[in-house]
């Protein structure tokens, strides 16, 4: 069971002068699982993402991911580790082409050969053929989502860590997100940050859901549907749908 | 611009740069071979900036001082050396080195652009007031006295190894024609290379580049030591076109000088830079004859209109101005064949009620 | 004795000058994070209004006090509408465009008065002894004067109308905009009266360095490092910044040489950057004025 586990965080916190936004976070994940955090508005859900890919540091607590103590690190080792981080607003190369974006991400770690295959096959797989030698600034927001998941994949990453991945999405391009990641769960453990309902839906296995700062329960879609104190807090007190 | 063009534009660069390199001696009189000289050495510090600036993003208001510690570490040397071939190699090694130094403080310290640009110019500043204050007997670096404001004679540079053999004034133009010719297609090889790719990939979204697995600040360490090289390059060539180094080219003239050459020509491209410095150096000769207005206010309100009107620089619009025109006429081109077609064919179709 | 008083006597004038010559640009950064290429300049114009409008029979306190900083104030005014304004939220841009203006500024005075010294004036007062020493009276006066303008703004700040709306202007634009503070009319006044304050400390400056149409190359250098130092808190960050540069500065120059001390207050703003990348007040002093 022990060496199954891929990432956790042990009494993660991190404050902000008087604010505490992730509060002793004890959190696990095993290899292969799906997991998808959810919580209302200021839970920590964006703080504690940024805390597990080194773009805060942590004010206590630690963050281990295979066995090493990341906690610390700079953003760019985390990702060397095989880690691919999609943020929550698109952080893409506007500049530069949907091609460019992707084999930059490609080459950090594959040869120039082999980063040019893994280019065509992402692009291909994202059905971006036609927009491929289109400026990044140019195109829709749901568009550049995908191409920001696109670079996630070039780097052939065993970890992919997604925050609000649907956002702005059309429900064409929503589906076929959920198709993407239920795809890239085949061969990587993945952590989805996400606020659309119906989107977790489609995708997930196990889920935690965050309040103020801590882990308020985790367990499967139906378990946390049912769960009052999720409603309270999350649903609100209508029945879920 | 896409690729096929791109090389076009590269082989015309070279071949009008081996044409200058060749013909400029036997057609002009040793006064222009000598200004142009100065001109070309500006050239190539105007193309280090446009190197780190507009590739790397590295916006440095001091690259002044890169060229100075060139020029400086050149004539130094080359006093103490006795000859100029070492002391070639050991000022573009300082230059390089200090650029290094302040590049590791400030990108390892992830200084915002703002913060870098003021401390760079800061940097120059202080070597200009502190190399002016070395007037005296006591300061110099083996037997070469620093000279505070009068400055340092330099040595004319020799035949490589032969401290003997001076090059004459035109052959000093060869040596730095080619420097810039050797530096050009140095900065075109970078930006291709997978570094360059990156750095500007750094200079459109550093974020995402770190999450993609780059360490930022290495990449921009590397491009500025580069940058610095570079300018030290353009330093020691520029010692030796005008014979005399002061500390004037430290000054905030000069500092400002190299930005607007980076400004005017266009930002995101190599050979911009390159005519910015060329055609103010020029510009700037003729005008600073005039008593009427003093330059710096020319020089002002050019930097002011461009920033507000023609970002981009001149070379990038007029690429812009020309695509246009080639997507009209294309776009006209093609209605007309639409048209042609179209007329054809009602010709045919009967008329229907 | 003498000897130690005149030296710390020496290193408080170090402060009180950094005070002097940050404090307006301090202004501005503080409330719009607008870096100012052309203090410098706005420190020299201040110097210029006093020297010819004293040569030209104006009693020197009036100009130093009255003229300098209307006139300064004035020009920011024009400067922040013809210019600045444009430029919001593009901080490169910005300090692209206001060095344009800087060397606009030289060439425009150039013009006018020629390259050579305007005629320096002396210091209104002569020189005071401790024990030993003397020491520039003028000097003690500044460093009242420094002092005073400390008091003054914090007095603006914390007890006007006008400071408080610059504060929440400060602490967040759009909030205060929908409260109906025209954030425009904050940003104008605010860029004014930091000009004001600027041409003020270059007008008090003029009698102790000659002055050139350069004259501000002189001082932007320190200006923005301490300012940078500093951090946005307008006065513990440049208080706290003049304190430490200036007393290094001081120091190293009393012991070493006064150019060794621009370079001495220069290598410790690149190393507390270095710590402290938001300023001194980034870390410390986070809610103060």
């Amino acid at each position: 069971m022990r060496s199954n586990v891929v990432l956790e965080t042990r009494s993660l916190s991190m404050h902000f002068g008087g604010v505490v936004a992730v509060d002793r976070v004890d959190f696990s994940l095993r290899e292969n699982e799906l997991r998808c955090l959810i919580g209302p508005n200021g839970a920590g859900k964006s703080t504690f993402f940024k805390c597990l890919t080194a773009q805060l540091r942590p004010t206590a607590g630690d963050v281990v991911i295979r066995d090493f103590n990341v906690t610390g690190s700079e953003s760019h080792q985390v990702a060397r580790m095989g880690i691919g981080i999609k943020t929550q607003v698109p952080n893409v190369f506007d500049g530069l082409d949907v091609e460019e974006n992707i084999w930059l991400s490609a080459s950090q770690s594959a040869s120039a050969k082999r980063a040019r295959v893994i280019t065509s096959e992402v692009v291909e797989r994202l059905e971006l053929g036609e927009v491929r030698k289109s400026q990044l600034g140019s195109l829709a927001h749901g568009q550049r989502q995908l191409v920001e998941l696109g670079m996630v994949l070039a780097g052939e990453p065993w970890l992919v860590i997604l925050d609000e991945p649907t956002a702005g999405m059309t429900q064409d391009e929503v589906a076929r997100t959920a198709d993407v990641i239920r795809e890239i769960n085949q061969s990587a453990t993945m952590i989805v940050v996400e606020h659309d309902m119906q989107f977790i839906r489609m995708i997930a296995q196990k889920v935690t859901v965050f309040h103020q700062g801590q882990i308020l329960v985790e367990g499967n879609m139906d378990e946390i549907s049912s769960d009052h104190r999720v409603r309270e807090v999350y649903l609100g007190h209508r029945k879920s749908s | 611009m896409n690729r096929s063009r791109e090389t076009k534009a590269l082989i015309s660069i070279g071949i009008i740069g081996l044409v200058i390199l060749f013909g400029a001696p036997h057609s002009l009189d040793l006064f222009s071979v000598i200004s142009l000289t100065t001109a070309v050495s500006l050239a190539i510090l105007a193309l280090s900036l446009g190197l780190i600036w507009g590739f790397g993003g590295i916006l440095c208001f001091g690259q002044t001082a890169f060229f100075g510690i060139g020029a400086y570490a050149y004539a130094i040397a080359a006093l103490n050396f006795g000859g100029s071939t070492g002391a070639i190699l050991a000022a573009l090694i300082v230059a390089a080195a200090s650029a290094a130094l302040l590049g590791y403080f400030m990108f390892y310290g992830r200084l915002s652009d703002v913060y870098l640009a003021v401390i760079t110019l800061t940097v120059t500043l202080i070597l200009y007031s502190v190399i002016r204050r070395t007037s005296g007997p006591e300061y110099k670096i083996g037997i070469a006295k620093l000279g505070g404001f009068n400055g340092i004679n330099v040595p004319p540079i020799n035949y490589p190894w032969d401290a003997t053999q001076f090059l004459y004034p035109e052959h000093v133009f060869y040596v730095a024609m080619v420097a810039l010719l050797l530096a050009y297609f140095l900065c075109v090889w970078v930006t291709k290379s997978h570094f360059g790719r990156v750095s500007v990939s750094i200079r459109e979204n550093e974020l995402r580049s770190e999450l993609l697995g780059y360490d930022v600040r290495l990449y921009k360490l590397c491009m500025f030591t580069i940058g610095g090289a570079i300018a030290g390059l353009a330093g020691i060539m520029f010692a030796n076109s005008i014979g005399r180094i002061t500390p004037d080219v430290f000054n905030l003239y000069n500092a400002a000088l190299a930005i607007i050459w980076v400004i005017i020509g266009g930002r995101g491209t190599l050979i911009g830079p390159v005519l910015g410095a060329l055609v103010l150096f020029y510009m700037t000769s003729f005008l600073g004859q005039q008593s009427v207005v003093n330059i710096n206010l020319f020089l002002g309100l050019v930097l002011i209109v461009f920033v507000l009107v023609v970002p981009k620089g001149i070379v990038p619009s007029l690429i812009q101005l020309w695509d246009q025109r080639r997507s009209r006429r294309m776009t006209a081109r093609s209605a007309k064949k639409m048209r042609r077609r179209g007329r054809s064919r009602v010709k045919e179709a009967p008329v229907e009620e | 004795m003498d000897l130690f008083a005149a030296l710390v006597l020496q290193i408080i004038y170090g402060i009180a000058n950094l005070v002097l010559i940050s404090i307006g640009l301090a202004v501005i950064f503080g409330m719009m994070r607008v870096i100012n290429l052309a203090h410098g300049e706005f420190l020299m114009l201040g110097g210029y209004s006093v020297v010819v409008a004293t040569n030209n029979g104006v009693n020197i306190w009036v100009a130093m006090f009255i003229l300098a900083p209307l006139i300064v104030g004035l020009i920011g005014l024009i400067v922040e509408w013809c210019l600045i304004r444009f430029l919001y939220g593009r901080m490169v841009d910005t300090l692209l465009a206001t060095w344009g203006l800087s060397l606009f500024f030289i060439g425009l005075i150039t013009t006018i008065f020629g390259a050579q010294t305007a005629t320096t004036i002396a210091p209104p007062f002569g020189a005071i002894t401790i024990g030993e020493y003397s020491s520039s009276g003028y000097e003690l006066f500044l460093i009242c004067i420094a002092v005073l303008m400390i008091i003054l703004v914090y007095l603006l700040l914390r007890y006007t109308k006008l400071g408080l709306v610059a504060r929440g202007t400060m602490q967040g634009a759009d909030m205060a905009a929908s409260l109906g503070v025209s954030t425009q009319r904050v940003y104008s006044t605010t860029f004014g009266i930091g000009a004001a304050l600027t041409g003020l400390a270059g007008g008090l400056l003029a009698p102790i360095t000659g002055i050139l149409p350069t004259s501000g190359a002189i001082y932007i250098g320190k200006a923005f490092i301490t300012v940078i130092s500093g951090g946005t808190a307008i006065l513990a960050g440049t208080a706290s910044a003049s304190v430490l540069l200036g007393a290094i500065n001081g120091i190293v120059a009393f012991v070493i040489g006064p150019t060794m001390g621009e370079v001495a207050l220069l290598l410790l703003a690149i190393v507390l950057l270095r710590l402290m990348p938001q300023g001194i007040t980034g870390r410390f002093f986070k809610r103060s004025l």
